[in-house]
């Protein structure tokens, strides 16, 4: 029974790992940690208006991800407000509302610290479907939103000179992050998905010579991490989204000291 | 395609940032082959005014005709990349165009980089850099190389050379070539026409006559202006360096605002 359990959240972690590894270097590059966290928070938001109006909270998550996300593009337009200051702001006030509306919830209260932190018993049939239809969707906007994001990231208004779209793909990659926070709700909770995105990304940057072997090698990561924490949270019953955060964060070490070591031996 | 057409025409440019005019009644044409140069001082709208002509920013007034299907080549004033992004010459030159390795080298090897193109863009000088930004631009067959101050971080003899090898370009590739720039005297030796910039046009024509244009020794002082004798009497490619500190003077005079 719990093997059963502890399949389909493997199954549903890889494969939102192996897309948000590859999502999660444009986190990187963009400089858009802070953005993660905003959208991620509002996860919890999302999940009790799902409740609420008694849809799938995944499907709220998505929508409230996606509304946060077009706040945050439209207050990005307007200069004097581009700041970590506001996005910290948006970040907390969207996971305060969300705390509040479960609070306040009567009768079947949902199990609070399984939405912040992930669980993986919480991995149902329906969710895994679920996850890996918003993961294959995810995969396919990534590699159609890649060329274009690549050149925006790397010098914006060159890309725009040159023919590039700018609102149109960052639109497209705002509903990527918003798919796959929707995805990663359950596995790692609202408070720590901006990791799954960041880590695995940072640790992949000393052993990459190219973005797309940074994406591939940060999936890789990704997958390492989401394994590897999943295992430990059944071996030791800690929560999972804790549990994968811990092992991408020893996969990152392990980038550091390998990262140390070359430049020793460049030295010498 | 038509000869006589210019590459791009504006007339009456009009444009406000955050309240502040920033161009005012800008008439303009580039004509296929010809070398441009945009001076002015800081702050005068250069950098504005090609962001316009190349349909970046929408100007609140006034009208822009560009040559069907024109291609531009751009090479912009700041180029920074994150050191988290990992990133070859290569891979730089292919970010929007298509080609092959073949098209890249030769690219590479016109503005004589092309030992370079394996090499990770953040271990680049800034003079290794510029070449390969042009580089770049020319991957897209230009009809029109804008260039926003392409000798910054460039070393005063890279200048010279890097100045040199535009003019080379267009006389090889007969694209137009639009120059942003305030270094003055080593432009000047490399451009057909100036255009001296002040948020309005102060003066335009060749370098000799922009030289003796009150208007121009106002905005830049009576150095700047002395400074082109050499330029204008001697031959083309010269290295030698000018007393001349090629800053800009301010332009305080009240009784010139229009």
């Amino acid at each position: 029974m719990i093997i059963d359990f502890f399949a389909r959240a493997l199954i549903a972690g890889v494969g939102v790992a192996l897309v948000a590894g590859p999502a999660g270097c444009f986190i990187v590059w963009r400089r858009m940690a802070y953005f993660g966290d905003a959208m991620a928070h509002s996860a919890l938001l999302g999940i009790a208006l799902g409740i609420l109006l008694g849809v799938d909270p995944a499907l709220g998550v998505l929508g409230v991800a996606a509304a946060v996300a077009l706040i945050l593009s439209g207050l990005g337009a307007n200069r004097s407000l581009t700041s970590d200051t506001l996005l910290g702001i948006l970040s907390h006030s969207a996971l305060s509302m969300g705390l509040i509306a479960l609070s306040l919830m009567r009768g079947a209260r949902p199990d609070l610290l399984a939405y912040l932190f992930g669980d993986l018993l919480a991995v149902g049939f329906g969710d895994i479907y679920w996850i890996l239809a918003g993961g294959g969707m995810a995969f396919v906007l990534l590699l159609v939103l890649w060329r274009p994001l690549l050149a925006l990231s790397v010098h914006e208004e060159l890309a725009l000179a040159e023919g590039i779209n700018a609102g149109a793909v960052r639109a497209g990659f705002m509903l990527l992050i918003a798919v796959l926070i929707a995805a990663a709700m359950k596995i790692t909770g609202a408070l720590l998905i901006t990791a799954l995105l960041l880590i695995p990304a940072a640790a992949a940057r000393r052993f990459a010579h190219s973005p797309e072997s940074m994406a591939v090698i940060a999936a890789c990561f990704g997958v390492l991490a989401v394994c590897g924490g999943l295992f430990g949270s059944l071996q030791f019953d800690t929560p999972s989204g804790p549990s994968i955060v811990f092992a991408a964060m020893l996969l990152f070490l392990f980038s550091l000291v390998a990262g140390l070591r070359d430049a020793r031996g460049k030295r010498v | 395609m038509t000869q006589a057409a210019p590459l791009i025409s504006a007339h009456g440019l009009e444009l406000s940032l955050g309240g502040r005019p920033v161009l005012t009644h800008v008439d303009l044409a580039i004509q296929p082959g010809e070398i441009i140069t945009l001076i002015g001082p800081n702050g005068a709208g250069k950098s504005s005014l090609i962001r316009v002509l190349m349909g970046l920013v929408r100007p609140d007034r006034g009208e822009i005709r560009r040559r069907p299907h024109l291609r531009i080549g751009y090479m912009p004033q700041k180029f920074f990349i994150d050191p988290a992004l990992p990133l070859r010459v290569t891979r730089l030159m292919t970010l929007t165009a298509k080609a092959g390795r073949a098209e890249i080298e030769g690219a590479l090897g016109e503005t004589g980089v092309a030992h370079l193109a394996d090499a990770q863009v953040q271990s680049l000088s800034g003079g290794e850099l510029q070449r390969v930004l042009l580089a770049r631009a020319l991957l897209l067959h230009p009809d029109l190389l804008v260039l926003d101050e392409p000798a910054q971080g460039v070393d005063f003899g890279g200048q010279a050379q890097l100045y040199r090898l535009i003019g080379d370009i267009r006389a090889r590739r007969g694209c137009g070539v639009l120059l942003v720039s305030h270094d003055l005297h080593l432009v000047m030796a490399a451009t057909d026409r100036v255009l001296c910039l002040n948020r309005h046009l102060c003066c335009a024509g060749p370098p000799e006559m922009v030289a003796k244009d009150p208007e121009f020794i106002r905005l830049f002082g009576e150095d700047a202006a002395g400074a082109f004798a050499p330029y204008a009497h001697g031959a083309h490619g010269h290295d030698h360096a000018h007393t001349l500190s090629g800053e800009v003077a301010p332009a305080t005079d009240p009784a010139h605002d229009h």
